[in-house]
């Protein structure tokens, strides 16, 4: 071996690459440029809708309530809602998002309500109908409010204080540190997204650096070369890596850059009020822990993408395997799934879990060292696959 | 120096089973000679010139290469050889230049050494024009010369071609033809192989044809003529191939 060699072939590869424009836009543009335009126009479309959702008088129906003038007043002056003529329909018409919710009223509501005889009020709703619920939220609240005024009125005419309803307040607010915040929302997303780009932004690369040459016919041009086939296949390897590793941490540049420019729009459509942070080191930390993941992932593709003969089998080759790297890593952003003996013996997903981890400052050093050195020697056998690979006839000349 | 010791190479087949590609293989080639290696498509000819450049390796058998073996020290082989084939493309991102740079670092020259080469290379080949221009915008001609540069940066003793002409139009033939014979001139040991009988009346010096993986004749021109009792090689040849049919 001699890794000279192996740094004149990477050095070629990567001049070679850099001259790709299909590389460039898949390791370059999309990230660079597409994530800040998703980030920015989701942002946007949620402010927006949930803004005119928000602002709407919902139209609903009532029925029943002719003998209960008191509520009917107050209803009308609710500016929340609209009262539309009741039809039999009504049902109907909430299934249709004609009107967005319809509420029962019991016979003599007024005049139970006086004498403290309890009645039940039903808001019939569209579940999982964004306006519908806004609607039903706001027709709760009105009743909440039009019971309070009762008791309010009640213990008055009874010469009580009004606090004896509420003899004491509850408040919860939010006293962990923003960065706590900011792991519990997007610590299982920052392991997902840099695996998912470590993989795909090895994948091309894999691909037109064995399939690729094959087709082209330059595979044989430097197999005629004294470069020795292990050389060969550290130089290409290394070009892999760098290009999977570039992509990564472009994206997760622009993820960050952009999250952080338009944080404030994000957060006001949302209605979250509280602070948000995600800690860089421990982000630095994620990706050092990623790193074999990395290494595994370039050389199995390259193994992998050697088999094939032109670069578009490579592609019916390479293409399913990004499911195997999907599932575990996304199981590791499920609520509920946690570091242990059994989550902590499955690759990828160990590594999900652990970075979960650290994003939330929890430094289990025994597990980072235990998963590192894992991922390690299956990132070793990866390597030993690729190089077995390359020293194989019948994969290299394949017809 | 050639010089091929009962070569053999087996393949495994899913449909045929075991195919003995190059079976029983032995010939010799030296400095200054061109020899023709003559044969019908899958006859053997690619394979054994693979195995002569270390690409592949024999199943058994042996071959001496430039003085040394094709199985112990394949990289010292391809060090000294120079290998060509219609195969053999050039990386499209690259240009002229680039491209015999490269080649001339893998083969473990130092950049002066590269420089003065290229230069000298690029001047007898009248390849200054195209010089930076990638090999993707290359004609075929150009592109021919490049890969000639690219064979010949490190100054080899022995020369491989591979069915050089095949695919070329008269003039790119014709001066692959040329560069063959200035190799011989220049004392290099030339072994290539085709299936185009005028090529090979007009530029070997011996003669072997290989049909079915196995040597079926060799020698001179002329000994062929003799021996076969016919004046054209494209006689002799389907004599030599169809008898075993």
């Amino acid at each position: 071996m001699s890794l000279r060699n192996s740094l004149i072939v990477y050095r070629k590869e990567l001049r070679d690459m850099l001259r790709d424009k299909r590389t460039i836009r898949s390791m370059v543009i999309i990230p660079v440029i597409a994530f800040p335009l998703l980030i920015l126009g989701m942002a946007y479309m949620q402010a927006h809708f949930m803004g005119t959702a928000q602002k709407e008088v919902a139209p609903i129906m009532l029925q029943g309530g002719q003998d209960s003038p008191k509520l009917l007043a107050a209803l009308r002056d609710f500016s929340g809602v609209q009262v539309v003529p009741y039809q039999a329909d009504a049902k109907e018409e909430v299934s249709d998002k004609k009107i967005r919710a319809m509420v029962t009223i019991p016979k003599g509501f007024d005049a139970a309500v006086s004498i403290g005889h309890p009645e039940q009020v039903s808001i019939g709703y569209y579940e999982a109908d964004e306006k519908s619920e806004l609607a039903k939220e706001k027709l709760q609240k009105f009743f909440d409010d039009y019971r309070n005024n009762v008791i309010r009125a009640a213990l008055a005419a009874r010469g009580l204080p009004p606090n004896l309803a509420e003899p004491f307040t509850v408040q919860s607010a939010n006293i962990v540190a923003p960065s706590k915040v900011g792991a519990a929302m997007f610590g299982g997303l920052i392991p997902y997204l840099i695996i998912i780009f470590c993989f795909t932004g090895a994948m091309y690369p894999a691909m037109d650096l064995t399939a690729g040459e094959k087709e082209r016919g330059t595979m044989e041009t430097i197999l005629s070369s004294p470069v020795s086939r292990t050389d060969l296949v550290i130089g290409k390897f290394l070009m892999i890596l760098t290009a999977s590793v570039v992509t990564a941490l472009l994206s997760l540049i622009s993820l960050g850059a952009s999250f952080a420019s338009f944080k404030n729009q994000i957060m006001s459509a949302t209605g979250d009020s509280v602070p948000i942070a995600i800690n860089p080191s421990a982000v630095a930390a994620v990706f050092a822990l990623i790193l074999p993941l990395a290494v595994l992932f370039a050389s199995s593709l390259l193994a992998v993408a050697l088999l094939a003969k032109s670069y578009r089998e490579a592609q019916t080759y390479v293409s399913p395997l990004i499911f195997i790297v999907i599932a575990p890593a996304f199981a590791g952003i499920m609520p509920g799934v946690e570091l242990n003996w059994k989550t902590g013996l499955v690759p990828i997903l160990n590594t999900c879990l652990a970075s979960k981890e650290i994003i939330s400052g929890t430094y289990n050093w025994g597990h980072m060292a235990l998963i590192f050195g894992m991922t390690c020697v299956y990132a070793a056998i990866g390597l030993a696959a690729a190089v077995r690979m390359f020293n194989r006839e019948d994969v290299l000349f394949r017809t | 120096m050639i010089e091929a010791n009962n070569l053999c190479k087996n393949f495994k087949d899913k449909k045929r089973g075991d195919i003995h590609a190059v079976d029983d293989v032995s010939f010799t080639c030296k400095p200054g000679e061109i020899y023709g290696l003559l044969g019908a498509n899958g006859a053997g000819k690619t394979t054994t010139l693979r195995i002569l450049a270390t690409i592949l390796a024999p199943s058994s058998g042996t071959a001496n290469v430039a003085g040394f073996d094709v199985v112990r020290e394949p990289q010292k082989v391809r060090a000294h050889v120079g290998f060509l084939s219609t195969a053999t493309a050039l990386y499209d991102r690259l240009t002229a230049a680039e491209t015999v740079e490269y080649f001339g670092q893998l083969f473990g020259l130092d950049s002066a050494t590269i420089e003065r080469r290229t230069n000298e290379l690029f001047a007898a080949l009248d390849m200054e024009e195209f010089r930076d221009r990638r090999c993707a915008k290359l004609s075929t001609g150009m592109k021919q010369k490049v890969s000639i540069a690219r064979t010949l940066i490190h100054d080899p003793p022995v020369m491989i071609f591979d069915e050089p002409t095949n695919g070329l139009d008269v003039m790119a033939a014709r001066s692959i033809t040329d560069f063959i014979r200035q190799c011989r001139d220049h004392g290099k040991t030339v072994i290539f192989s085709t299936h185009v009988m005028t090529e090979v009346e007009k530029l070997c010096d011996r003669i072997g044809i290989i049909h079915a993986g196995k040597m079926r004749t060799e020698g001179t021109l002329d000994e062929l003529r003799q021996n076969f009792g016919k004046d054209s090689l494209e006689e002799i040849f389907v004599e030599v191939s169809g008898d075993a049919r």
